[in-house]
């Protein structure tokens, strides 16, 4: 029998690089693939391909034996092929169900009146068949992340997709609620359903698929049975050497002072509400202290509060003994607090403006760059190029714009100037998401050397391997308030989990 | 069937292709129009072409007409840099008209030169306090500058209509003979008469290099300073620049002043190069403020683009009154005009997608 998606071949270039170069890849009916490698290996590339974002430059693509050519996400759509994006394609004020059929051009869908009941409870069956029930009647903004993503993936069952791709789906679960996808994914599976699934986390791989093909550099690396594949024989497939994955590195550094206090802080979050609830934390010069948490639970809010980016409505953040007003991002960042935020492309630096112009986002207003209310250009440029050499910073020179960096130099860049800056304190969000091995470990090294040299790292981060990995202390945050506290040396996936789901100590 | 598809990379032959190519379907299009309408295309165009820039005198001409266009893109192109949509030229423009001519009206002759910087603060001083009516609305309580800087071009042209035909304003003309058959404003005095550069045949108005000089200005001042830096990276990523510790309320307010005080010039230019009255109903008439948008949009916002195509475009506006006649009506020169602008527009559309043709919906080509 002919696979259910097979690629030959498959080659795109885009300008400057080659994103697929030859790629083979293949999927049977009724498995669960997983298509693994780094960040700009091609995954993504591929998956859009498949999905008919792009075109490919060469080779072949064939569903049951059939060579297809999609023009646009729509015939991709209409051959059977669905996908859930790692951000979720869904309009907030609408129902579950008017997302469900949203761009849908079969049957209901298509009609000028449409009958929402019919579509509602198509909907709940899929859902309950599947375990993945949601309110058909309940709106986006109302559900969680997961649940969400139940939506994205009843979108795709509602389309009959027999192709269902899944763009690095666990990110924004807890363990606990990627381990009830899984069951998802193989119940999908054994009705014959062909269940692509993207990932760089190789635990999960391990955990859920029957076959894992490796990318790298844009090229297929091998094709091989999970059951057959160590998570270490992966990483090194994926990495192209030996990797020591995540090892726990112990810092001899001693851990001193509080540099940062906060006290019962409030903050009300971007749709009105309260975000955070209360917050009570102390972080001690040279220490990393980790929030855990499942994303949407107050993360945010709570780095943009310390960093003055959002305005606490009640309680104290204090910085060094001395209190801050709060809302305040220039007081914040004068008293030493540097941010390494979660959305590094929009908010680390100004995407279409050069590397140079961002490595002194935060210091164009010092004399040492300026004369009178004159940038000194060549000055800042020649400041640019060695930070880009001293950090590595890999994909240009200071004239590039940020945009067209990869995901680990851009994170590279934030770093820099972030470091560069001297600070106390340091909150990063997610510093590593999205990034490849490579880059993981660098961020990882270079958030250790800062709490070495005696900065308080608070680090926010969703992924629980890179807390257990970095972190001294860890604490939970649930729905705005912190629900427990662990040593990072001795915590466990299992009961860092359950707090995330909100089980109170 | 056809499909338009978003470009990947935009080729650099393309910014040379798309512009030539919308000017030729531009001709193409006035072609079957002239011949629908019985005008000989050839004859028209060379005519076009004589009246907008094919002699001295027509050359003055576009000078001229480019001068009020020069101030109201450059309006525009400063404030969107900043993403911030500035609508509101037209008014500020006419807010710099009535303070330029009270000002030149106040001093009379008493000062001697001094008038012309006089009136050039003030029309600065009306076109800013008019912008920042809306950049107020928008820096404390996040209203649409666009609809609120829109609305005030009405609130500009009433006011302006106003002091001269509804009321008997200190701008209203009440002792001349004429005056009492129809209402006009007071001239101006002589030394509110701005100097014309004149060389080798060719008359440049003084309004017209005060532009040019504060487009240097405005470019060295985005591109070297602190200040340009800060509307740099607002306009790109606002949380980018909250995240920096920028204080984007002041620099909403100080674009959107140096937006209005730039049109304000144009105003009080309008008042002191051409029109020494102010003149309510050849302001209104014009829409100098709404060709400025478009300016802007097909300068990309660059000052030294502006001038440029403030110049070009000064001329097609020129070789449109030249071109009417009782053989040739005012309504076929909109249309030309209007048929020129659409397809250079809409030529940018190209450069961003691509239009596909393609037979059936699921045939296979590629692999061929």
């Amino acid at each position: 029998m002919a696979a259910a998606v097979e690629l030959r071949d498959i080659t795109k270039r885009f300008p400057g690089v080659v994103a697929n170069d030859g790629v083979h890849f293949e999927a049977a009916e009724g498995e669960v693939h997983a298509l693994l490698g780094e960040n700009g290996a091609g995954k993504s590339t591929l998956s859009n391909i498949l999905t008919g974002l792009y075109r490919p430059d060469g080779g072949e693509i064939l569903l049951w034996g059939q060579p297809v050519s999609f023009a646009s996400p729509r015939d991709a759509l209409e051959a059977g092929i669905g996908m859930v994006h790692q951000h979720f394609r869904l309009v907030p004020p609408f129902t579950v169900a008017e997302n469900v059929i949203l761009g849908d051009h079969r049957g209901e869908g298509k009609k000028f009146m449409v009958h929402p009941r019919r579509i509602e409870r198509r909907v709940a069956e899929l859902g309950e068949r599947y375990r993945i029930a949601v309110d058909p009647r309940a709106r986006i903004w109302q559900l969680s992340i997961g649940e969400q993503q139940r939506v994205e993936i009843l979108k795709a069952l509602y389309r009959e997709a027999r192709i269902l791709i899944l763009d690095e789906p666990t990110a924004v679960l807890t363990p606990q609620e990627a381990e009830s996808l899984f069951e998802t994914l193989r119940v999908m599976a054994e009705e014959g359903r062909t269940i692509i699934f993207i990932s760089h986390k190789l635990h999960e791989v391990k955990a859920v698929s029957d076959r894992v093909t490796v990318l790298r550099d844009g090229k297929t690396i091998d094709t091989v049975a999970t059951a057959d594949a160590t998570p270490r024989s992966l990483a090194s497939l994926m990495v192209g050497r030996d990797v020591s994955l995540a090892a726990r590195v112990e810092r001899g550094n001693e851990v001193g002072e509080p540099v940062l206090e906060i006290r019962s802080l409030w903050a009300q979050g971007d749709r009105g509400g309260d975000a955070l609830r209360g917050i009570d934390l102390t972080l001690r010069a040279g220490e990393i202290l980790a929030i855990a948490g499942v994303a949407g639970n107050g993360q945010r809010e709570l780095a943009e509060t310390i960093t003055g980016m959002r305005t606490p409505t009640r309680g104290e953040i204090v910085l060094c003994g001395r209190r801050l007003r709060g809302g305040d991002a220039r007081e914040a960042i004068r008293a030493g607090v540097a941010h390494v935020p979660e959305d590094r492309l929009h908010t680390g630096v100004a995407p279409s403006l050069p590397i140079s112009s961002n490595v002194v986002l935060k210091s164009y207003r010092a004399g040492s760059v300026t004369r009178g209310p004159l940038l000194r250009l060549r000055l800042i440029r020649k400041y640019a190029a060695e930070l880009i050499h001293r950090y590595d910073v890999r994909g240009g020179g200071p004239e590039v714009p940020a945009r067209q960096l990869s995901g680990g130099n851009l994170q590279k860049v934030v770093l820099a100037r972030e470091f560069e800056g001297s600070p106390r304190v340091l909150v990063v969000a997610s510093p590593t998401r999205g990034l490849d091995v490579a880059a993981i470990e660098t961020v990882h090294r270079y958030l250790r050397e800062a709490a070495e040299g005696y900065v308080g790292v608070l680090l926010i981060s969703e992924d629980l391997d890179e807390i257990l990995a970095l972190a001294d202390r860890v604490a939970v945050i649930y729905e705005g308030a912190i629900v427990g506290e662990r040593d990072a040396r001795s915590a466990t996936v299992d009961e860092l989990g359950l707090l995330m789901a909100g089980a109170s100590e | 069937m056809i499909r338009i598809e978003r470009r990947l990379a935009q080729p650099r032959w393309l910014a040379v292709a798309v512009p030539l190519g919308s000017l030729a379907v531009a001709f193409g299009v006035m072609t079957v129009v002239l011949l629908a309408t019985g005008h000989a295309p050839g004859h028209t165009f060379s005519r076009l072409l004589d009246t907008g820039f094919g002699s001295k005198a027509a050359l003055n001409e576009t000078l001229i007409s480019a001068t009020p266009l020069l101030f109201t893109g450059l309006c525009a192109a400063v404030a969107f840099r900043m993403q911030l949509f500035n609508i509101g030229g037209e008014g500020q423009l006419y807010a710099g008209a009535i303070l330029g001519a009270g000002a030149g009206i106040v001093l009379g002759n008493h000062t001697g030169w001094l008038s012309v910087p006089a009136m050039i603060a003030a029309g600065a001083a009306g076109g800013a306090a008019l912008a920042l009516v809306p950049a107020i609305l928008r820096a404390f309580f996040s209203t649409n500058e666009i609809i609120t800087s829109l609305m005030l071009n009405y609130v500009g042209a009433l006011v302006v209509n106003y002091l001269i035909f509804d009321s008997e304003s200190y701008w209203r003309d009440t002792s001349s003979p004429t005056a009492k058959v129809f209402p006009q404003g007071k001239n101006l005095p002589d030394a509110a008469s701005w100097p014309v550069a004149h060389t080798t045949g060719f008359y440049v108005p003084f309004g017209l290099l005060l532009g040019i000089v504060i487009a240097a200005g405005i470019w060295l001042l985005y591109t070297r300073t602190r200040f340009g830096f800060e509307v740099q990276v607002i306009g790109d990523s606002p949380r980018a620049a909250t995240y920096a510790g920028m204080r984007t309320r002041r620099k909403i307010l100080a674009v959107m002043a140096l937006s209005g005080a730039i049109a304000g010039i144009g105003g009080a230019s309008q008042d002191g190069d051409f029109r020494h009255t102010l003149d309510p109903r050849g302001l209104t008439a014009a829409g100098y403020g709404y060709a400025g948008i478009v300016i802007a949009a097909l300068a990309r916002y660059n000052p030294f683009a502006v001038c440029l195509i403030a110049f070009l475009l000064g001329g097609l506006q020129n070789a449109g009154f030249a071109l009417q006649g009782a053989d040739f009506p005012s309504g076929l020169v909109g249309v030309m005009q209007g048929v020129i602008l659409f397809c250079v527009l809409g030529g940018e559309v190209l450069m961003r997608y691509r239009i596909r043709f393609r037979r059936t919906a699921r045939t296979s080509e590629a692999t061929a």
